[in-house]
């Protein structure tokens, strides 16, 4: 169970036994007015999107949503196959099942498969993942404090804007939520 | 360790044309205030018992609180014969957080002594121009791609009037269903100030803490709020001035929190003793990191202030 305090973007839940996601979520309080959060949410089954202003007094059903590894083995027609290597059983998720974990996808890495009441639905990214930039201008030197950015590539192809000091062959920390750049990472 | 220093100051040195903008800002309201012959004043940020109301939560401090607004100390300066008077100040809000919301944000309020709303609304209008055009604007702003004309003759446009015509239902029927303020921010609120800024004015009765009930309508209160681009910018009122009413009202709203296992606070007798002698006034909040938000074209309150809780 969760409480309206719980809301955030991210955050699934179950409503009339379907999986949701919130992909938007705002808190708002109209002048002197009660506190209300809206949100944006998806069926992660279809992907159907609608908006839905809770009180904080709601209460939420949890979602019986778990992962499990599995290896990314190859794309076939609009399907991603993967297998989990425990029983080497092998999964199927669509082009809309994967989503944005696209830009995230490297050969043969291990994932987490997103399983609802044990079929698979989609990939379970964590929130941070470190990859390696393969394309980069050359850094001005000096130009370190001016907030400036520039889009670099990174390994699985994703492009990506970083600050200006960030070099080819640097690792950087990705927030998959927002696929925003977050930090340099060291190794 | 000089990596994640680099990053700190990126983040922050991202913010400098912002943080230049506000202290700017800051200049422009002094100059416009000081011009029109009001007294900046300063009052406690950490007091005893703030006002209770329904759906605002104070933070406490030691036995005491953090001011949810300089509301209650700035109207004793006016009954004791201040009858112009602003000030910047940080007011604190229990579990508010949110892409316009900070629990510890600034606000500008100001009371003018005979004042009523409708002159209150002409001076807001007066010195927003004023302190943009001071800061070089011309009468346009672009905020999240939609242009707000800043040119004198505001729109104006009454609660009930409103939900004639953008929402589902009237304004009595969204109270008599507790829908009042989904309606307002799902269907009113994104149109409000769409092109010009707007004041939203005359709320419901029961929705006036310490607002004035119009004469002319015993149904609304003499309370306004400033819109632009569906922002909710400012709210103010004619004050109530009746000491009576003001207990019952506080009283009221102290019950409605204890039935939410909300604090209970001490009920702030210095104030009520001096809304006895309290001019007729009419006083208003403006929220300055908002207003920053739209100067600076950002959609989240993060990017007008240094630092937020998450990165202290």
């Amino acid at each position: 169970m969760y409480t309206a305090s719980d809301l955030r973007k991210g955050l699934r839940l179950k409503i009339d036994n379907e999986p949701f996601i919130i992909t938007e979520f705002n808190f708002v309080k109209p002048g002197k007015g009660q506190a209300l959060y809206r949100t944006k949410l998806k069926n992660m089954l279809n992907g159907n999107q609608f908006e839905r202003t809770f009180r904080s007094v709601d209460n939420f059903e949890t979602a019986d949503l778990r992962e499990k590894k599995m290896q990314y083995l190859y794309k076939e027609g609009d399907k991603y196959c993967f297998m989990d290597n425990e029983n080497y059983e092998q999964v199927y998720l669509t082009e809309a099942q994967v989503g944005d974990a696209v830009n995230f996808l490297l050969d043969n890495i291990e994932v987490e498969i997103l399983l609802f009441e044990d079929r698979p639905i989609g990939i379970s990214l964590p929130n941070f993942v470190d990859l390696v930039v393969t394309e980069a201008e050359p850094w001005a030197k000096g130009d370190t404090v001016s907030g400036a950015t520039k889009p670099v590539k990174v390994q699985t192809g994703y492009t990506i804007f970083v600050p200006t000091f960030v070099t080819e062959g640097e690792k950087i920390r990705i927030d998959t939520r927002t696929g925003e750049y977050l930090t340099r990472v060291k190794g | 360790m000089s990596i994640f220093h680099q990053d700190d100051h990126f983040y922050l040195a991202r913010k400098s044309q912002a943080l230049r903008l506000r202290a700017r800002f800051f200049q422009s309201i002094r100059s416009f205030f000081v011009k029109q012959d009001f007294l900046e004043v300063e009052t406690p940020i950490r007091i005893p018992s703030p006002a209770p109301e329904e759906h605002i939560e104070a933070i406490p401090s030691g036995n005491w609180f953090l001011q949810t607004s300089p509301e209650l100390c700035m109207k004793r300066l006016l009954s004791a014969g201040y009858p112009r008077i602003f000030q910047f100040s940080k007011c604190f809000r229990a579990d508010e957080r949110g892409d316009q919301h900070l629990p510890e944000f600034t606000m500008l309020e100001w009371y003018v002594a005979q004042f009523d709303y409708q002159q209150l609304m002409d001076q807001c209008e007066a010195m927003l121009i004023a302190v943009l055009k001071d800061m070089g604007y011309d009468q346009n702003i672009i905020w999240q791609n939609k242009k707000i004309n800043f040119a004198p003759g505001w729109e104006s446009i009454t609660v009930a009037d409103a939900f004639f015509r953008y929402a589902p239902m009237s304004c009595q029927e969204a109270l008599a269903k507790d829908q009042f303020d989904e309606i307002l921010v799902e269907h009113i609120e994104p149109r409000l100030g769409a092109d010009r800024p707007t004041f939203l004015y005359d709320y419901p009765a029961e929705l006036a803490a310490l607002a004035k009930i119009k004469k002319s309508d015993p149904t609304v209160a003499e309370r306004f709020e400033l819109y632009i681009a569906g922002m909710e910018l400012a709210n103010g009122f004619s004050e109530l001035t009746d000491a009576d009413e003001q207990r019952r009202r506080f009283e009221e709203a102290s019950e409605a929190r204890a039935a939410k296992h909300w604090t209970c606070y001490a009920m702030p007798e210095k104030f009520l003793h001096a809304l006895q002698t309290m001019p007729e006034a009419a006083g208003i909040a403006l929220g300055i990191d908002r207003m920053m938000m739209l100067l600076t074209n950002t959609a989240q309150i993060d990017d007008v202030v240094a630092f937020t809780p998450e990165t202290l």
